[in-house]
């Protein structure tokens, strides 16, 4: 499988994904890596001895048909499943070298090292600076000057502040769709997380909401590590740097997003994009 | 190839190749026609080569804009965006081919009546065979994504070079043994020109080709023979 050379590959990258690497950087750090990975709800196994990295500072897409088992990755990278009874994971998530699924792991603290953002947009039914301040409290007691720059920039880097800066007592809820999603990723970003895993950000936003979002990726992505799952091809095209393909819980194909959307080596990830998947 | 889940998009996709090869076929033609015009000293026949260069050039627009539409509408990816990149490469360079065969046709009236050097037309006319087999092959490579009749005529395009080379000889010849032949070896040297420059559009053909069923160029040196641009000839004897 294409997986094995990705490593050695690695430094002879086209530009694209090396400009987004952190200064300095001569090789790809992985910030996170999947290693030999299976998931089960229940008896039914849904990930299938998945390897895959998520390198520092770059934005990975996860594209594939429904079911094919994306979702359940990206919920795995921060333990979200642990919530539900009879899932369970077996492999290894390393994030930053340290396997995240064994059991003595801290999850309030991985959850707010990896952040997530859903598909329907989550606000909670408090007002704009209570959604950004709750997670911030969580973790931090601040003075309230502090909580107030805090929360302003995180506004800002969720590219949302200019929009809600004199209303910030009025509930989440009452912000358009495309707004509370960016209330969510504002929210996310508010307790400095390293990573940000976004689960089809997009999918109930209209086009400009969806335009705002990704130019707000392509800003975030010089300082997190972002794995993105997206039924919008073109977005994934757009949006990333490297794309990894996946079908009936298999990693198909992992490669630089150039790479996937030009010249794919399976014929199935070819299909996939091109429209041709049965 | 499976079936796009979108029928339209196959049929979009079918329509851009249909009119390539019909393109295709009408360039073939004008080739042939504008070669027979120039050895036959035939008029009617270089004017039925000319007027046909406004249907080649309608056919590349058409594919053109239907080509567009399809970037546009259906947001090709991988091998159906080379699909339509090289169906827009193509038409450009067929259109050019019918441009130089026209430039051919144009020539006619003006060698009229003088028609001693049979043997230099003879020369002409291999090297137009040579090129519309190159022509003919490449655009069956392309109908039927063909890697390795593409890598042929990419690679046969060294032996239409040859031939121009020993034509451009022979005409300097002629010249200096009778300046009245000037006029009529300079106008057979440019249609020679154009042939050869066709085949030139046929090699770049043949690398779209490639490009769209490899998804990469051909990497290798191609084999180049043309070396008229350095020739010498002694002014004095």
């Amino acid at each position: 499988m294409s997986i094995a050379s990705t490593e050695s590959r690695a430094p002879h990258l086209p530009n694209i994904a090396v400009s987004h690497a952190p200064s300095g950087a001569t090789r790809l750090d992985e910030k996170v890596s999947v290693r030999n990975l299976n998931f089960y709800y229940g008896d039914n196994r849904a990930l299938k001895n998945i390897n895959v990295p998520l390198y520092a500072g770059l934005v990975t897409a996860f594209i594939g048909p429904s079911g094919c088992g994306k979702s359940t990755l990206l919920r795995i990278l921060n333990r979200i499943y642990d919530l539900y009874p009879n899932q369970r994971a077996e492999g290894e998530v390393l994030l930053d070298g340290k396997n995240i699924l064994v059991g003595k792991q801290d999850l309030n603290l991985l959850r707010a090292r990896v952040g997530m953002v859903f598909q329907k947009p989550t606000p909670f039914p408090m007002s704009i600076y209570e959604n950004i301040a709750f997670g911030i409290r969580l973790y931090e007691s601040l003075p309230k000057s502090e909580l107030d720059d805090r929360v302003e920039s995180a506004l800002r880097r969720g590219a949302l502040w200019d929009e809600v800066k004199d209303k910030l007592g009025n509930n989440g809820l009452s912000l358009s769709g495309g707004q509370q999603q960016r209330l969510c990723i504002a929210r996310t970003v508010a307790v400095k997380p390293e990573v940000i895993l976004l689960d089809e950000p997009c999918s109930a936003l209209d086009p400009i909401s969806t335009a705002k979002i990704e130019e707000l990726i392509d800003e975030l992505s010089a300082d997190y590590t972002i794995a993105i799952v997206t039924h919008n091809m073109q977005q994934a095209a757009r949006v990333s740097n490297y794309t990894a393909f996946m079908y009936l819980g298999e990693m198909i194909e992992f490669d630089t997003t150039d790479k996937i959307f030009t010249t794919p080596r399976d014929t199935r990830t070819q299909d996939y994009i091109t429209g041709r998947f049965g | 190839m499976t079936d796009h889940t979108t029928k339209a998009f196959d049929a979009d996709l079918q329509e851009i190749a249909r009119l390539v090869s019909e393109m295709g076929g009408l360039t073939e033609k004008q080739i042939g026609d504008s070669v027979d015009a120039l050895s036959r000293q035939d008029g009617p026949l270089a004017q039925r080569v000319i007027s046909l260069d406004s249907k080649v050039d309608a056919l590349q627009r058409e594919i053109e804009e239907k080509s567009v539409l399809t970037i546009a509408r259906r947001q090709p990816m991988a091998v159906d965006l080379r699909d339509v990149i090289g169906a827009l490469r193509l038409a450009n360079d067929l259109e050019r081919i019918g441009d130089l065969a026209k430039n051919i046709a144009k020539r006619v009236p003006a060698i009229d009546g003088d028609v001693q050097l049979q043997k230099v037309m003879r020369g002409v006319e291999h090297m137009a065979d040579l090129v519309l087999t190159q022509v003919k092959d490449v655009l069956d490579a392309y109908a039927r994504r063909d890697l390795n009749k593409a890598l042929a005529v990419w690679r046969g395009d060294e032996e239409i070079d040859a031939v121009n080379n020993s034509l451009f000889r022979e005409l300097l010849t002629y010249m200096m043994e009778d300046p009245r032949n000037i006029t009529l070896c300079i106008h057979l040297l440019f249609c020679a020109k154009n042939i050869e420059r066709m085949g030139d559009h046929a090699t770049n053909i043949a690398e779209t080709v490639y490009y769209m069923v490899e998804g990469h160029p051909i990497m290798d040196e191609r084999p180049k023979g043309d070396t008229t641009a350095s020739a010498r000839i002694a002014l004095r004897q």
